[in-house]
């Protein structure tokens, strides 16, 4: 490489790629949409991670936060689904190739309405997918109507209330057996990009719920998902350092005080702790918190759960180590001496 | 094996002057949950092996338990394997159908049956076989519990001696059937033995019914449609088999995972070279086949008339976003939950054409076991080489029942994998456009994920897009996508099985496709034979239908449009693709009952329309 260039040097990551190299098109999405500040995010965190953009899939369902996959990682694979129905293709793109880091983007409408069957299993099997819903308690594309995750007494633009209770994606999650689980909020920078880091180095299902406020429906004063309102009610559960795994700076935090997780990639999650006691590996305790803050109005965010000893269902199929697509014939067509075996048997 | 002491090529079939020799129907009536399944298997299976021709077909109730039942055996020196309507031989071991299976008996038909259903009382002009069942198999199985399961065996050696059916063959079966549960085979050929004693003391042949040895199913092997199929996807290659559970496709996948895991553990690891996933549903089934077709996996999943509603929506995308999958359809009777258990050829329109939009589909018509296998082979090459999904219309007939074949021939090339750029293809090239007609057959090239080439990626998606696969709400862009995608169709039309066709030259032409081909073969017999009416016979094997077709059409003044449904939805599919004037030859034969479809009614449909011309 000539050394001789008189420009400043452009920074680059581990990999020797600028950060531009990890964004996307345009974002066709309202301006101020919290979409627009995750997808940023995204960016970031898999350009400072230093992942080959080739090396992953995007995989998304129908709405507005659907669309965002082409606003990150213009040169990697996208896949844009039906709606609700991203889990599958997740799956099947994933047993197809294994090695492929995955990352669906899907909504609060797509998620927790049309796609809560999908969900449910797509946590029970632990697929290592990074599953980011980007939650705004509204379908935006279809101009506001609520959504599943909408809460209680929360009040559209036209003034209709509603009735029914939320369904809390990450309470369920828990529950269901996603390893990783997280809340976080689209305008908290800091906490979204360690999530979204230590998402990427996680093995297993990591599923975080981004609360994203709606510019056009949803962020008004009845809005319990408006920038404001979480604003004024985020409580985190800890304030979270993410140590990626080729990094060797050492975080200098007092004895008993943080809690440190290390993925599966080797990388290094620092929760330090905040006003209560709070152990991210113990799930009873998560849904506990969960609960709680609940029932006292408050959005807490941060990591709820982590397991990295959990296999995940790529491993649970003890398929071979090589993507399935790609083995060569020799190893999926079995010898003619098994056809007249079969034959044999069937006389 | 058996197939080492059959007796000589040829057998003179001849004995007293009215006996009818190697041509019959047998009917068994029993109780759902009996284990009459093992006996009549075992009764099929020494015909089989008696070299003489069989089909054998179950017509099951959707239970566990306590349900009628009833296997037709048919054996034919003709070779006609279709289901006969008409029982020359009935087992009635069913009190609760006992009366209508008898009052159902054309005259001089022969009826086994369970002494106490006192069956005489009901008809004089048929010949009775009473046996005592329940005190033959008490000293034969003193563990009462297994007397419901062993029972059944009575009325194979009952019928063994009526009909002369070898019983070195029938040892032979009931051995293959038990495999190596040695004790129960021991078990049940007792009670075979016990039917068969009290036949030779105490039942007097009077029926004209026997069977002799023949030779003609040398080297042939007895499979199921589904067992067939799922041979086809493990040597096809497939990797990625997700599905859920429905009658009566079930036994597709749950076999393919029983082959796979013989014959597809990598031997240095112990892996798995392939993926198999019960999903939560039809819509995830077809969800994941689509994720792992995109990611250049050979996917597939298997189903039957309610799951492939369900798989409408994805469909939809995989055409229009052009994701190669495979969707086997085990056809059975609906609408809705219809008759589960029973067999019809009712999907084909409605998957022809399945999704919202303007979709169209490829479908193969596999006829035979054979067929169920070779077109699983060619399902995945069209999938790939088409970039779209591939439908397999199977159907419960020849998907659960077994039928004879030759042995199946091990694939003679390397599968067609379709057009793949790799990294290098993308430096060499420079780039490439996922939709453009580069070939000028309208199938653009496609990359897979995870390909290490920054030009490699693109945007797949259900939305308007253009050749770079970008989001395009433009009208000549739509357009042009469209038409290339009815171009690709036409180019399917070339790669798809043609038609197989038998003509003579005859005016009056038959078209038929699946399993109605086999009565369909016997109809034209008995056209001939009884009407002095000569057809010639165009079997269809694939949507979209090649040329061949609308050109048989047009060489005949009439053609009976054979099929398992009330509205004629072949021939509907034929009337969107020929001429007016094609049109109006074609007639429609149509049986829509649930079971198997017989040449009598055939040919009875087709004379009916003969006449008034």
């Amino acid at each position: 490489m000539a050394t001789t260039t008189t420009l400043p040097p452009k920074k680059v990551n581990r990999i020797g790629l600028e950060q531009a190299a990890y964004k996307g098109n345009k974002s066709t999405l309202c301006a101020g949409c919290g979409h627009n500040a995750i997808s940023e995010r995204i960016i970031e965190a898999f350009y400072e991670m230093g992942v080959e953009p080739h090396r992953v899939a995007k995989l998304s369902g129908i709405g507005c936060s659907s669309k965002s996959p082409a606003y990150f990682l213009r040169s990697t694979h996208g896949f844009n689904a039906v709606h609700g129905r991203m889990p599958s293709v997740a799956t099947g793109t994933l047993l197809a190739n294994r090695s492929l880091i995955a990352i669906g983007v899907s909504g609060d409408g797509d998620t927790a309405s049309i796609g809560i069957g999908q969900f449910v299993h797509l946590m029970r099997r632990n697929l290592p997918l990074i599953y980011i819903i980007e939650d705004n308690g509204c379908y935006g594309l279809t101009k506001g109507q609520f959504s599943a995750t909408a809460d209680k007494g929360s009040v559209l633009k036209n003034g209709v209330v509603n009735d029914l209770p939320p369904i809390d994606t990450c309470a369920l999650a828990i529950q269901l057996g996603a390893t990783y689980v997280a809340r976080s909020f689209s305008g908290d920078k800091k906490q979204l990009l360690a999530l979204l880091q230590g998402a990427i180095g996680h093995r297993g299902t990591a599923m975080l719920d981004v609360i994203s406020p709606c510019v056009t429906f949803n962020d008004h004063l009845g809005s319990t998902k408006s920038y404001g309102y979480v604003k004024d009610h985020d409580a985190p559960v800890g304030d979270i350092t993410f140590v990626p795994f080729f990094d060797d700076i050492t975080v200098d935090y007092d004895e008993g005080t943080t809690t440190n997780v290390t993925l599966h990639d080797g990388s290094r999650i620092l929760l330090k702790k905040l006003d209560r006691d709070y152990d991210p590996t113990d799930k009873s305790e998560a849904l506990r918190v969960l609960t709680q803050s609940h029932d006292r109005g408050e959005v807490v965010t941060g990591l709820f759960y982590v397991n990295t000893e959990q296999p995940n269902f790529i491993d649970l199929l003890n398929v071979v180590d090589q993507p399935l697509a790609t083995l060569p014939l020799a190893r999926v067509r079995p010898p003619q001496s098994a056809l007249e075996e079969v034959m044999e048997s069937l006389r | 094996m058996a197939t080492t002491d059959l007796a000589p090529a040829q057998v003179e079939l001849s004995a007293r002057r009215d006996t009818v020799v190697n041509d019959l129907s047998i009917q068994v009536a029993t109780v759902n949950g009996s284990g009459s399944q093992s006996s009549n298997m075992v009764l099929l299976r020494a015909l089989f092996q008696m070299g003489i021709p069989i089909s054998g077909k179950n017509l099951f109730p959707s239970n566990i338990e306590g349900l009628p039942t009833w296997f037709t055996i048919r054996a034919s020196k003709h070779d006609w394997i279709a289901r006969r309507k008409e029982t020359d031989f009935l087992v009635a071991m069913n009190p609760e159908t006992a009366e209508e299976d008898v009052r159902g008996l054309e005259s001089g038909a022969a009826c086994l049956y369970d002494e106490k259903l006192d069956l005489k009382r009901f008809r004089d002009d048929l010949i009775f076989y009473p046996v005592p069942f329940d005190k033959l198999v008490a000293p034969v199985c003193p563990d009462a519990k297994l007397r419901k399961l062993v029972r059944n065996m009575i009325y194979v050696g009952a019928v063994a001696r009526l009909l002369e059916i070898d019983m070195g063959e029938i040892e032979n079966a009931l051995r293959k059937q038990f495999k190596k549960k040695v004790k129960a085979a021991d078990l049940n050929f007792k009670a075979v033995l016990a039917g068969y004693e009290f036949a030779e003391k105490n039942l007097e042949k009077k029926d004209r019914f026997q069977v002799q040895r023949m030779n003609a199913n040398e080297g042939k092997i007895l499979i199921e449609g589904n067992a067939a199929a799922a041979l086809g996807c493990m040597f096809a290659g497939v990797t990625v088999v997700t599905w859920y559970p429905i009658t009566p496709s079930s036994s597709l996948c749950e076999t393919l995972i029983t082959y796979m895991k013989r014959y597809r553990m990598d031997p240095e690891t112990g892996k798995a070279t392939f993926a198999i996933v019960q999903a939560e549903d039809e819509l995830a089934a077809i969800g994941m086949v689509m994720g792992a077709g995109w990611a250049g996996a050979r996917a597939m999943t298997s189903t039957a008339g309610p799951g492939i509603s369900l798989m409408a929506e994805f469909v939809g995308l995989g055409y229009y976003a052009e994701v190669p999958a495979v969707i086997f359809d085990i056809q059975r009777v609906g609408p809705s939950t219809g008759l589960p258990t029973r067999t019809a050829q009712g999907d084909v329109l409605s998957t022809a054409l399945l999704s919202h939009g303007d979709t169209k589909h490829p479908l193969l018509f596999p006829s035979s076991v054979d067929e169920c296998y070779s077109m699983a082979l060619d399902a995945f090459d069209l999938a790939e080489e088409l970039q779209t999904p591939v439908f397999v219309m199977s159907d419960l007939d020849l998907g659960m029942n077994f039928w004879m074949s030759e042995p199946f021939k091990y694939p003679d090339g390397p599968p067609k994998r379709g057009k793949v750029l790799g990294a290098e293809d993308l430096d060499r090239l420079g780039g490439f456009l996922r939709y453009r007609d580069v070939d000028g057959d309208g199938v653009g090239y496609r990359t897979l994920p995870g390909t290490a080439h920054p030009g490699a990626g693109y945007f797949t998606r259900g939305s308007g897009h253009d050749e770079r696969a970008i989001y395009s709400e433009k009208a000549d862009v739509y357009v042009n996508n469209m038409d290339r995608l009815a171009h690709k169709f036409d180019t399917a039309k070339r790669l798809v099985p043609g038609p197989v066709i038998e003509e003579n030259g005859h005016g009056i032409g038959i078209i038929a496709y699946g399993t109605s081909h086999w009565a369909v073969m016997e109809c034209r017999d008995q056209l001939a034979h009884e009407f002095g009416v000569e057809t010639d016979y165009c079997r269809i094997r694939a949507f979209p239908f090649a040329d061949e077709v609308a050109a048989f059409v047009r060489r005949h003044r009439r053609v009976y449009v054979v099929e398992q449904n009330r509205d004629g939805q072949l021939g509907a599919l034929l009337r969107l693709t020929l001429s007016a004037e094609e049109i109006s030859r074609l007639r429609n034969v149509l049986h829509y009952d649930g079971l198997p479809i017989d040449a009598r009614s055939v040919t009875d449909a087709i004379m009916t329309q003969e006449v008034g011309n």
